[in-house]
C-alpha cells in the first residue's frame, strides 16, 4: 500500500474519505483491512442526492456487509464501473483506483477528519 | 426409562459431576429461579422401547385408510413413483446427518450436490441462476412477490385466474407484513404499482395457459413471476423462453413421495440481474489452495446471518434432503424420460378424461381448455362423490367447489386402474348418492 | 474421513441415450400426444440438458459423494447452537412406511385418522413441554415459525387498535433469523446490547419499552448457552409497556423438561424440531419450526386446526380440520406441515415420555465437562454456569499463534466437525460448543483432546497448523473468488 492517510483527503468517523479536488469518495485502507476480500459494491445511481452521515451503498466481503456513509452531502455524478467487475480493486487501491463514487458537493461543507486525525482515531496503525 | 438414546451410564455421568465438583445433575441448573424449575417432568408418558414405539407408529400409520385407496388426486401434488434408487441414496447417513455445509471442506458431497441440483433446475425452467431451494410451493412464490416488490418498489401483485388458492392464502400472508397488495389480474389497479404479475402453469384446474401471453402483456416494469409444475418440463415450453423473469415450483411431483403434504421443496430460479436479491442459499464453484475445484455456499452477504433485519428473506434451513431426491430423481429419469413421463401421463389423462365425460350427469368443468395431466370434473355433488369413490377404493379430489373436483392422473395408474375408476364413477353417477 | 478422490460432475459423465429409470408404457388406446392437442408454440423447444445416465452411475455417483461428506452417523458435530444429537433410525422407518408416505394431503380428514392423531398428540406434547396452549405445525423451519410468531405479534396489535406498535428489540446477541424475520413481519428491529454478565442488560431494555414496543424476542439460555437470569424482570417489563414476549425455541434442549417458556413469561414461541427433537438435519433441513401462543392468543394462529368432533356411536372421537377464524394471520405454507418431520418429532417424544428430562440433564452435564476440559487452553468468554452449550473465547489462541479459525479446520483433519465459528457476532473470535446429551463420555474427552493436541501442535509448529485441513477431500477453499466471480450452475 502506496499511503495509508494521504495527507489531501478529508476523513470521516465510519472510514470514508472524500477529495474535495473531484469529488471522489471511497473506504480507506483501514476499512478495507478490517473487511477482508471485497467481493461486492453496491453504488447509488448517477444522479441521486446523498445526504452526509447517512448511507448511499454497501460494501459486502464473504462474511460481512458493511454500509457506506456519504461524507458529504450533495449529487452522485459519477460511480466506479470497475468495481462491478473487479471489487478486489477496493483492496488493492483504496485511494485510486478502489474509488466508488464521485459527487458534486452542495450545501455546507461538512466537518470531515484530517489525516492526522483520523490516524489517531485508528490507533495510527 | 424404557427407551432413549443417552448413552452415558451412571458411573459416567458421576465421573464427570466429580470433575466439576459437583453432586448430582440437579446442580447444574441451579441459576434457574426456583419458582420455574418444574419439580417433575411433564406428563407425557413413560417412554417407549424401540419395539413398541414401532407398534404404536404402525397403528397410527394403518389407520391412515386413504393411502391404501387407488390416488387420482391432483390439486398441486401427486402421487409419484419413487424409484428404488433415490430412496436406497437418500438414507445414507452423510446424507441424512449432515448439516448445512458451512465446512466446505469436509462437505462437498452436499455442495456438488446443491451444485448439480441448481443446474437442473435452471435447465429444467430456463433461466440461469437457480437457488439451492426454499420451503415448498406455495412460500417460494410468496418470496418471489416480496422480492418483485423489494426489486420494482412498486406495491401490488396481480395474479392470474387460476393460481393455487392455498397458494393464493400464503401469499396474503406473507404480503402483510410489508403491505404489499394481491389482486386478481382484471383489478390491479394502477398498471404502474404493480411489481409483478403471477401465472400458474398448469393453473389448479390443470389447464394449459398461454403463459407468453399472458407475459406479454403484463405492465411495463413488473416482473413476470410463473409457478410452474416441474414435472411437465419434458413436454411443455420453459416458462425462462417464454419471457419470465422469474419462476417458482413446488417440486414434490419431480420425486418427493406425498408423505400427507411434506416435506417438499420450493424451487426458485430467475434472470441473472436479480441474483443478489434472491432468498435462500446459493452455491458456487471455487478451487482450493491447490487447485482443486471446489463447490462452496456464495454469496452469503443476502443471508439473514450477515445481513440480519436487511436480508433478502429470514430463511436459514432450506429443504435440502429433498433436494437431493429431486436432484436424484431427474438424474434418474434424464431429458427423455421426463418427456415420456409427461406423454405418458398426458395420454393416460386423455383417455380418461373421455371416458368419464361420457358419463351421464358428469362432464367436464372447462371442455374447450387444454388440459396436460389434470382436469376439473363436474358432478351432481363433490363431497359426496368423493366419499363414495372413496369407499369404492379409489381417491380423487380436492373437490374445488359443490359440484366440481379435480382427478389426476400419474405413472403409477395405468389402463386397470383408470377402467376401475370409470366403473366405479359409474356405479356412483346412476345411483342417488352423488 | 471423507473420501478423497475428485468425482466428476453428473453432467460431465452423461453419454446420450443413457437412462437411468424406465417408465411403463403408454398402454391408452388411441393415445394423444401433446402435439396433438396443443399449439407447437407452446411445447418444448430444445430438451433441458439433464444428464443422461445409467442407474448404476447415478448410484455410484451419489454414493461417492456421499463419502465425501461428514454426518453425525460418522462423526461428532460439536456445532453451539445446532444441537447435532442423534438422529434415532425408527424414527426414519416410521416415516416411511406407506400409511404415511402414501397419504395424500388432500385425503379427507375421516381417511387420514392416524396421521391426525399423530399431529394431535404432538401438539399436545408441544404445549405440556412449553406451557403453551397450542401450536401451529405449519413452519417448515425455526424461521418460518419466528415469521408467524411475529405476524401474530403484529395482527395482535393491529386488532387491539395499537397499529402504532412497530418496534422489535432484540438482544445484539440474537440469532440473525430473529431481526430478519421482524423485518419481514413489518416491524422496525432495534438492537440493544448484552450486559456484563452476558445476558440481557435490563436497563437497555427499560429505555425501549415504550408505547411502541411491539415485541422483545429473547432466546433462552440465550445465544451464549447462559440462563437468562432477569427474564421474569423483562417479561414483566414488556408487559408493562404493552409488549409481547417472543421465545426463540432455538436453545430448548437445555431445560427440555424442567422449565417452561410460558412460566418464564413468553406468549408466543417457536420450537426447532431438527434440534431439540432429533430430526435429522438432512444437509440443511428439511426441519420443522411449529409456533405455539398462550390461550388468548390461539385465534391468531394460521389455520386450519384440528378440532375433536364427537360423533354419536363412535367409540373414540373422530379429528377433523377446522378452518381458521378471522382473527387468524392466514397460512403460513400450503398444506399441513413438513408431515414426515412431524412423524419423527413424534416418535422421539414417545421413546422419551417424560424422560426428556435426563436429555437436557446430560446435554448440561456434558456441556460443562467439556468446558472444564477445553478451559487450559480455550477459556470461556463468561465465567458463568453454562448450560448446553458455551462460547470460548478464540483469541486465547493468540498466544501459540492462531486464530478460532485455525483450530476449527485442524479438527476437521481429526475427523471432527468444528463448533460453531463466529458467532453470536458479539464475541470477537467466538467458538460456540454443544457436544448434545448423545455424545458418550469418550467422546467428549476426545473431542477435548484433540483441541488440546492442536493447540500443542501449534506451539511447535504453527505454521502447518494454519494450513489445516490437508486430510480432508479439499484444502481451505477461495470464498472470495466464488462470491466475486459466481458460478452457480455448469457449465461455468
Amino acid at each position: 500500500m502506496a499511503e495509508e492517510f494521504p495527507q489531501d483527503l478529508g476523513y470521516t468517523a465510519e472510514h470514508e474519505w472524500y477529495r474535495a479536488a473531484d469529488g471522489a469518495v471511497g473506504i480507506t485502507a483501514h476499512a478495507q483491512a478490517a473487511l477482508g476480500d471485497v467481493v461486492y459494491v453496491e453504488l447509488p445511481a448517477v444522479g441521486a442526492r446523498v445526504v452526509a452521515g447517512t448511507p448511499c451503498g454497501t460494501v459486502e466481503s464473504v462474511k460481512s456487509v458493511s454500509e457506506i456513509y456519504a461524507p458529504v452531502s450533495g449529487v452522485v455524478v459519477a460511480v466506479n464501473a470497475e468495481l462491478a467487475a473487479a471489487p478486489e480493486l477496493v483492496n488493492q487501491d483504496p485511494y485510486g483506483r478502489g474509488f466508488m463514487l464521485r459527487l458534486r458537493a452542495e450545501g455546507d461543507p461538512a466537518p470531515l477528519l484530517s489525516a492526522p486525525e483520523y490516524r489517531a482515531l485508528v490507533g495510527g496503525h | 426409562m424404557a427407551g432413549g438414546y443417552l448413552p452415558d451410564t451412571p458411573a459416567d455421568r458421576q465421573r464427570m459431576l466429580q470433575r466439576l465438583g459437583l453432586r448430582s445433575v440437579d446442580d447444574l441448573f441451579a441459576e434457574i429461579p426456583p419458582a420455574l424449575l418444574l419439580a417433575e417432568a411433564p406428563e407425557l408418558g413413560p417412554g417407549l422401547d424401540e419395539q413398541a414405539l414401532a407398534r404404536r407408529m404402525g397403528a397410527l400409520a394403518e389407520a391412515n385408510t386413504g393411502a391404501r385407496l387407488v390416488c387420482f388426486a391432483g390439486g398441486g401434488y401427486y402421487d409419484r413413483y419413487i424409484p428404488a434408487a433415490e430412496r436406497a441414496l437418500l438414507s445414507r447417513g452423510e446424507f441424512l446427518t449432515a448439516y448445512t455445509p458451512y465446512q466446505p471442506e469436509v462437505s462437498q458431497g452436499t455442495l456438488q450436490v446443491t451444485f448439480e441440483f441448481q443446474t437442473m433446475i435452471s435447465e429444467l425452467v430456463g433461466l440461469p441462476v437457480a437457488t439451492a431451494g426454499l420451503y415448498d410451493g406455495s412460500t417460494a412464490l410468496a418470496e418471489a412477490a416480496l422480492l418483485a416488490r423489494a426489486a420494482t418498489g412498486r406495491g401490488t401483485v396481480a395474479h392470474a385466474p387460476g393460481v393455487h388458492p392455498q397458494w393464493l392464502e400464503v401469499l396474503r400472508t406473507y404480503a402483510a407484513g410489508p403491505g404489499l397488495a394481491v389482486a386478481p389480474l382484471e383489478r390491479m389497479g394502477d398498471p404502474q404499482d404493480v411489481a409483478a404479475v403471477l401465472i400458474q402453469q398448469p393453473d389448479y384446474f390443470g389447464r394449459v395457459v398461454d403463459v407468453r401471453a399472458l407475459l406479454a402483456s403484463r405492465p411495463a416494469g413488473a416482473l413476470g413471476i410463473v409457478a410452474v409444475n416441474p414435472a411437465v418440463l419434458g413436454v411443455l415450453e420453459a416458462p425462462g423462453a417464454q419471457g419470465a423473469d422469474l419462476v417458482v415450483a413446488e417440486g414434490q411431483p419431480i420425486g418427493l413421495p406425498l408423505s400427507y403434504g411434506g416435506p417438499y421443496l420450493g424451487l426458485m430460479a430467475a434472470r441473472t440481474e436479480l441474483l443478489r436479491r434472491l432468498p435462500g442459499r446459493i452455491c458456487g464453484q471455487s478451487s482450493d489452495g491447490s487447485g482443486r475445484r471446489a463447490y462452496v455456499l456464495t454469496l452469503q452477504a443476502r443471508e439473514q446471518h450477515i445481513r440480519r433485519a436487511r436480508a433478502t428473506s429470514n430463511v436459514c434451513t432450506n429443504q435440502a434432503l429433498c433436494a437431493l431426491g429431486v436432484t436424484i430423481y431427474l438424474a434418474l429419469l434424464g431429458p427423455q424420460g421426463l418427456r415420456r413421463l409427461g406423454e405418458l401421463c398426458f395420454a393416460r389423462a386423455h383417455y380418461l378424461a373421455g371416458r368419464l365425460a361420457a358419463i351421464p350427469r358428469l362432464g367436464l368443468a372447462f371442455p374447450h381448455d387444454p388440459f396436460f395431466d389434470e382436469f376439473a370434473l363436474t358432478v351432481p355433488d363433490a363431497a359426496a362423490a368423493v366419499r363414495a369413490l372413496a369407499a369404492r377404493g379409489y381417491l380423487v379430489g380436492p373437490a374445488v367447489d359443490g359440484r366440481t373436483l379435480l382427478v389426476a392422473v400419474t405413472e403409477r395408474r395405468d389402463r386397470a386402474d383408470l377402467d376401475g375408476l370409470v366403473a366405479a364413477f359409474g356405479e356412483v353417477a346412476g345411483g342417488a348418492g352423488v | 474421513m471423507p473420501a478423497s478422490e475428485a468425482e466428476p460432475l453428473l453432467f460431465e459423465q452423461s453419454a446420450p441415450g443413457r437412462i437411468g429409470y424406465h417408465l411403463p408404457p403408454v398402454d391408452v388406446p388411441q393415445a394423444l400426444a401433446p402435439g396433438d392437442a396443443l399449439p407447437a408454440a407452446w411445447l418444448r423447444q430444445r430438451p433441458p440438458a439433464l444428464p443422461e445416465v445409467s442407474e448404476l452411475q447415478v448410484v455410484r455417483h451419489f454414493t461417492r459423494l456421499s463419502r465425501r461428506n461428514i454426518g453425525i452417523d460418522t462423526s461428532p458435530y460439536p456445532l453451539g447452537s445446532c444441537t447435532m444429537k442423534y438422529n434415532p433410525k425408527i424414527n426414519d422407518e416410521a416415516a416411511g412406511l406407506p400409511g404415511f408416505a402414501g397419504l395424500h394431503p388432500y385425503a379427507p380428514a375421516e381417511l387420514a385418522q392416524g396421521a391426525l392423531e399423530l399431529l394431535w398428540g404432538l401438539e399436545q406434547g408441544l404445549c405440556a413441554l412449553t406451557g403453551m396452549a397450542g401450536f401451529s405445525l405449519q413452519p417448515a423451519a425455526g424461521a418460518h415459525g419466528e415469521l408467524a410468531g411475529m405476524l401474530i405479534c403484529a395482527a395482535y396489535h393491529r386488532q387491539r387498535g395499537d397499529g402504532a406498535r412497530r418496534r422489535v428489540v432484540v438482544p445484539d446477541s440474537a440469532h440473525g433469523t430473529n431481526p430478519a424475520s421482524a423485518a419481514m413481519a413489518g416491524f422496525d428491529v432495534v438492537e440493544i446490547p448484552s450486559g456484563p454478565r452476558g445476558g440481557l442488560d435490563l436497563r437497555a431494555l427499560r429505555a425501549v419499552a415504550d408505547s411502541r414496543l411491539g415485541a422483545l424476542m429473547l432466546t433462552n439460555p440465550n445465544t451464549l448457552g447462559l440462563f437468562e437470569e432477569d427474564v421474569l424482570e423483562a417479561a414483566a417489563t414488556v408487559h408493562a409497556a404493552g409488549g409481547l414476549l417472543y421465545y426463540d425455541g432455538a436453545n430448548l434442549n437445555a431445560i427440555v423438561g424442567r422449565a417452561r417458556p410460558a412460566d418464564m413469561g413468553f406468549d408466543i414461541c417457536h420450537l426447532n424440531l431438527h434440534k431439540t427433537f432429533s430430526t435429522p438435519h438432512g444437509m440443511g433441513g428439511p426441519g420443522a419450526g411449529p409456533v405455539g401462543v398462550r390461550a388468548d392468543l390461539l385465534p391468531l394462529l394460521p389455520g386450519p386446526r384440528l378440532r375433536r368432533a364427537d360423533l354419536p356411536g363412535e367409540p373414540r372421537a373422530r379429528l377433523e380440520w377446522e378452518a381458521a377464524g378471522p382473527r387468524s394471520i392466514g397460512r403460513i405454507r400450503a398444506l399441513h406441515g413438513n408431515f414426515g418431520v412431524l412423524v419423527r418429532a413424534y416418535a422421539y417424544l414417545l421413546a422419551y415420555g417424560g424422560g426428556l428430562r435426563e436429555v437436557s440433564g446430560d446435554a448440561v452435564l456434558a456441556a460443562n465437562y467439556l468446558l472444564e476440559l477445553l478451559r487450559p487452553v480455550l477459556p470461556p468468554k463468561v465465567e458463568r454456569r453454562c448450560m448446553h452449550e458455551f462460547v470460548a473465547d478464540g483469541r486465547a489462541l493468540a498466544s501459540v499463534g492462531l486464530r478460532g479459525l485455525d483450530l476449527c479446520k485442524a479438527l476437521l483433519d481429526r475427523g471432527f466437525h468444528a463448533p460453531t465459528m463466529y458467532f453470536p457476532l458479539i464475541v470477537e473470535e467466538a467458538l460456540m460448543f454443544e457436544p448434545t446429551e448423545t455424545e458418550p463420555r469418550e467422546a467428549v474427552e476426545a473431542l477435548a483432546a484433540a483441541v488440546l493436541e492442536i493447540v500443542a501442535q501449534a506451539g511447535r509448529e504453527p505454521e502447518r497448523v494454519r494450513q489445516a485441513p490437508t486430510t480432508t477431500p479439499v484444502g481451505r477453499v477461495d470464498e472470495a473468488t466464488a462470491a466475486r466471480r459466481p458460478v452457480l450452475r455448469w457449465p461455468g
